[in-house]
Parts: structure tokens; sequence; C-alpha cells
């Protein structure tokens, strides 16, 4: 376009020179978001990653009342407890002598209820990690004497290293060394006996 | 420097093919700086001595240390008792991290006390800012890597803070970790942040940090402009001096006294009461055993008080989360929230120090309440409030004050006369 004599001088692109500046700025724009989609994508969890974080299936159908089984799921212990209709009932029994019994922390999927601290209240999911130092308690699901607990011990966890006690929810007592109730991972049902262990309707 | 020597041609050579001596002259030997500067001028060269010190003792580290959670713990332990020389280098590069801090938080306050981040100087102080969360960064990444029990917990808790991100918070954390917990990919890739990617970014902030220094001329302690009384000959400041040699001698002054207190802190102190490294960070990561109290490295500490002293809301941590961002995020705004008439704090009126002692306070006794467990102090007799808690809010809210309230104090303040010329 060039009057040469004008040298240094700047004109005033065309319009149409200026529609295919921007035009190509577009393409090379979306180019280089295209090319950062791979790159951003290979920071998510690796394939090998997903495969040992993925949901874990429970059958609990053969699970007695008063019996629990653990699964691994992360690396972290998850019980599952199948509550007796004593247990359920000892439930509101504890309220007076826990920490948090309405679990005001955000320690469980909102879907839960918040005293049995599940969906169904016949089985009970929790993360078995003390929220003290991350031992894992024991179960002490019988009620009374027998427990080693004491005569009004209703059923619950009891944690050997520093001696925090859950009621049967997995909330702690008052005064005890561990700040916070268990935690309860994210699951739902497949079935009425079939449990998924970390993942609910919202996904993982 | 004469072109009939023998180094004067090569030089000339030079000249020739790239602006040596153009560049020696417009950043050293004829970059004229305001002749009053004081002992708060040190910590900008300091500054950059540390991040030199940085980079080189990392490079030495990263000869021997593995990014693998497997090895990782123990390939630091190798570092300390097999590597020749290698506590040196380690504890150079641990000490380093802290000093890095001391410095620059000592180079803000003179920003502060000096009025240095006011026009013309915005952008001098926006990259300052950059550096500074960088920085942070930077010391986030590092912490990870020596795969203790405070680096794992810490980058749990920090890292868990993205996932109170409403709707997002949950994958973004994810992706940030790339699992579900703090693990192996985490390390790895913290580990070229570490490396690569942050310092990198430094790097380019410090340079252009400099150059927009450079373009505008450097603030002094009083506040006023050397280049309003240039001699009419040279056209040279007439209370500017050349900062090669006048501030470069100076400044070995500063670099000696602080390599002494440096030197003193590695080789006799280099844990410093656990303040530099925390007694923690001596056990391997457990990630199933959480230590009884995390707390940050002291320089995140008044920022964590204020994570812990936002109470959780709609069952979200997320204001605790948005108020920490804002703490830092909020130094952006300082160039235009300050309406003073004057920049230095020899002519501010009494309402501007007053604001900033109380700012000064409040960052002090927040980065001490950071360092302690929520219940040291007991609790507000009759609540069940806690102590430290209460006094973390009303501190927290000290330091917004400072930011929010400075339009208001800056402008209807009784500031003194500025002098025409610099004083000492």
């Amino acid at each position: 376009m060039g009057d040469s004599s004008k040298e240094g001088q700047a004109k005033p692109a065309s319009s149409s020179r200026r529609y295919l500046l921007w035009a190509t700025g577009a393409v090379g724009a979306v180019g280089a978001i295209s090319v950062a989609v791979p790159f951003v994508s290979s920071m998510l969890p690796s394939a090998r990653a997903r495969a040992a974080g993925a949901p874990v299936e429970v059958d609990v159908s053969r699970l007695e009342p008063g019996m629990m089984v653990t699964v691994e799921w992360r690396g972290q212990p998850v019980w599952i407890v199948h509550r007796t209709q004593e247990m359920i009932e000892a439930i509101p029994k504890w309220a007076d002598r826990l920490a948090d019994p309405d679990s005001s922390q955000p320690l469980q999927p909102a879907y839960v209820d918040k005293n049995t601290r599940a969906i169904k209240p016949d089985y009970l999911v929790l993360v078995g990690i003390c929220s003290h130092l991350g031992c894992s308690p024991s179960e002490k699901l019988k009620a009374g004497p027998d427990s080693g607990l004491g005569a009004d011990w209703l059923g619950g966890f009891y944690c050997p290293c520093h001696g925090s006690k859950f009621d049967v929810s997995g909330r702690v007592l008052k005064g005890m060394p561990a700040p916070n109730n268990l935690k309860v991972p994210p699951y739902r049902y497949l079935t009425d006996t079939r449990i998924l262990v970390g993942e609910d309707s919202k996904g993982a | 420097m004469s072109s009939n020597t023998k180094t004067g041609a090569l030089v000339q050579w030079i000249d020739e093919r790239f602006p040596l001596t153009s560049l020696w002259k417009e950043h050293l030997s004829e970059y004229y700086a305001p002749k009053n500067f004081n002992f708060w001028y040190y910590f900008g060269s300091l500054a950059l001595l540390v991040l030199v010190i940085q980079i080189l003792s990392g490079i030495f580290l990263t000869m021997h240390y593995k990014p693998d959670a497997s090895q990782a713990f123990g390939s630091v332990e190798y570092i300390m008792r097999d590597v020749p020389w290698g506590w040196l280098v380690r504890y150079i590069h641990s000490t380093g991290a802290s000093m890095f801090f001391v410095v620059v938080y000592l180079h803000m306050l003179r920003g502060l006390l000096y009025g240095s981040y006011r026009k013309p100087r915005e952008l001098v102080w926006i990259f300052g800012v950059l550096i500074y969360l960088c920085l942070m960064a930077e010391a986030f990444f590092g912490y990870l890597l020596p795969w203790g029990q405070m680096s794992y917990w810490g980058a749990q808790v920090i890292v868990n803070l993205f996932s109170a991100v409403p709707f997002i918070g949950e994958d973004l954390s994810i992706w940030i970790r790339g699992d579900y917990v703090v693990s192996d990919a985490t390390l790895n890739r913290f580990f070229a942040f570490h490396v690569i990617a942050i310092p990198l970014v430094l790097v380019g902030l410090v340079a252009a940090h400099i150059i927009a220094l450079h373009e505008v001329g450097s603030n002094n302690p009083d506040g006023v402009d050397i280049k309003k009384n240039k001699d009419p000959k040279t056209g040279i400041p007439l209370d500017g001096i050349p900062f090669h040699p006048y501030y470069t001698v100076k400044d070995i002054v500063g670099v000696v006294v602080f390599l002494m207190v440096f030197s003193i802190i590695v080789f006799f102190m280099p844990e410093l009461g656990g303040y530099f490294l925390e007694y923690n960070n001596f056990i391997p990561a457990d990630p199933l055993k959480t230590p009884a109290h995390i707390a940050p490295v002291w320089y995140f500490t008044p920022y964590y008080a204020m994570l812990r002293a936002v109470p959780a809301m709609f069952g979200s941590q997320f204001p605790g989360v948005v108020v920490m961002g804002a703490a830092v995020l909020i130094f952006f705004a300082l160039p235009w929230l300050d309406r003073g008439k004057v920049k230095s704090i020899r002519y501010r009126g009494p309402r501007y120090k007053a604001a900033l002692a109380g700012f000064i306070v409040s960052f002090v006794i927040l980065g001490w309440l950071g360092v302690e467990p929520t219940d040291f102090l007991g609790k507000v007799p009759g609540t069940s409030l806690e102590v430290a808690t209460l006094l973390a809010r009303v501190f927290t809210l000290a330091y917004f004050a400072f930011f929010v309230l400075m339009p208001w104090f800056t402008a209807n303040d009784t500031e003194k006369p500025e002098p025409q010329r610099v004083t000492w």
C-alpha cells in the first residue's frame, strides 16, 4: 500500500487490513487456548490415581445387626455398622454427653441425618480415623459394663491412643482429646443392601 | 573507559553489538539516586542478594533431592548426613527462605513509611506486590518438598482452602493436588512449581520492578522529587548521586552486616527455636496421623490467624478464605487509597502516624496469634469464645481499617510542609 516517500509516517490501516489483523489474532487466541487444554488437563488425577481413589462397593446383605465391617477407601479405613434397634434407640440418649450432638461441624454430607449421621439409621458409614491425632478407634458397640467403659456406656467407639470416646453415630463425647466428631464419607445406596462408598448422587 | 587500551577496545567492540556501556550507565554509574538514603534503603538490595542465595543454594539441593513421596524425606536426610557440605547448603536455603521474608517485610514497611508507592511509583509498587505473591507461592510449594509432617498437613490445610470455594471448590482442589489426597502427584508438581515455574516469573518480575523504578527514579526519606531541582548545565538532579559507586559501596556495608546475622543463624541456630524449621517437620509425612497443632511458618501466620478468626458462615469456610486473600490483595490498592499531600512519615500528620502504628501492631499480633493454638489464652469468662479468637478478630478489623479508612484519615490530616530539597 506503500507510498515509500512518506517513510516512517504511520498510515491508518484500512478497515479490511484491521479486520484481517483481528481475525488472525482471534484464530491465534483460539489455538493458544486449545493448546492449553492438554496441559491443564494433565494436572488432573492420572488413571492410576483415579483407580486408587475409586469408590468402593460394599454388600451389606450378610452383615448381621450389631456387626461391623471395615473397608479401605482412599487409604483410609471406612466402617460400616449394621446398627441394632437398641443402638438406634440409644442415639438420643447420648445427646447431653456430646460435644456436638447436632453435628454442626461440616464433617458429614448434607444428606445424612444430623443425629443418626446416616442416610438410613440402620447402616452407619464412618471414616474410622480419630479427629485427634488420626489413630483408628476400636469398636465398643456393646453397651454396659462388659465394654470396659463403665456401666453407663451406651455403645460406641473408643480410641485406645488417647482415650477419646464416640457414640454410636461417631459423635465425640464432651471433654475428650478429640475436638470433632468422626467424618462421614460421601456414599449412596445402589440397592437396599449395596452401598457405594466415596460417591454420592453428585459424583465423587 | 578509554578506547586506546585493550580493555577499552574490547568494550567498544561489545558496545557496537550490545548496549553494555549504556546499560551500565543507565542503571548504575549514571542512575542518580537521592543522596539522603538511610538504613531502610538497604532492604531492596538485600532482597536481591537473598534471591541469588536461594537460587544458587536451590540448584545444589536439586542435585541430591528426590521429588518422590517414598524418597523425598530420606533424600533430605541424605543431604543432611551424607552429601559433603549438604547440611550447609540446606541450612542456607532454609534460613534464606525466612530471611527473604524478613527483608521483604522491612522493604515493604519502608514503602509505607516514605510513601514509595505513591504517584508516579504505582507500577513499582504493583510489581513489588506481585513479587510478594510469588514469594508466598514459592515458600508454600517449597515447604511441601521435605515431606515432613508439617509439610504434608500444611499443604493439606492450604489446598483444602480451595475446596471451600463455592461450586467448583472440590474439583479445583483435586486439580491442584492431582489426587484426592496430598500425594506423590502433588509433591512432584509442587517441585516443578518451586524450582522452575515460580522462579522464572519471580526473576521476570524483579527485572520489571527495577526497570520501572529506574524509569521514575527512587523515592527518598523526605518523599520529595529530586528531579524538580536539576543542575541547569548537566541536567543531573542536584540532590542525586550516582548509584555506583556511592550506593554500591553503601550496600556492601549492609550486605556484610546481613551476612553476619545470616551466618550466625545458619551455623548456630538453623531451626531458630522452631520458627525457621518446625520440629514436626523432622517426622516423615504420615497421611493417617494429624499433628496435634498445625501452624504455618512464621511469615504466613498473620494471614493464618485471620483465616481462623473468621467464623464459618452457612457451613462454609469460604468467608475466612476470602478475608485471608483480601488481606494480601488489598496491598495492590494502596497507591489509590492514600490521599495525603505529602509522602514521607516525616511530614505526615498524627492520624497517619497513629494508623500506621496500629497497622504494624495488628500485623505483629496477628503473626503471634497465628503461631499458637486458638485455645492458648483460654476462654472469655462466661462464654465459649476463645480469647485468642476474639483478639484475632479485633486485629483483623484493625488491619483492614488501615486500608479501608485510609482515604479519610489521609485526606484530613494536619501534615507538615515538605521541604524543597532533601534533608538528612
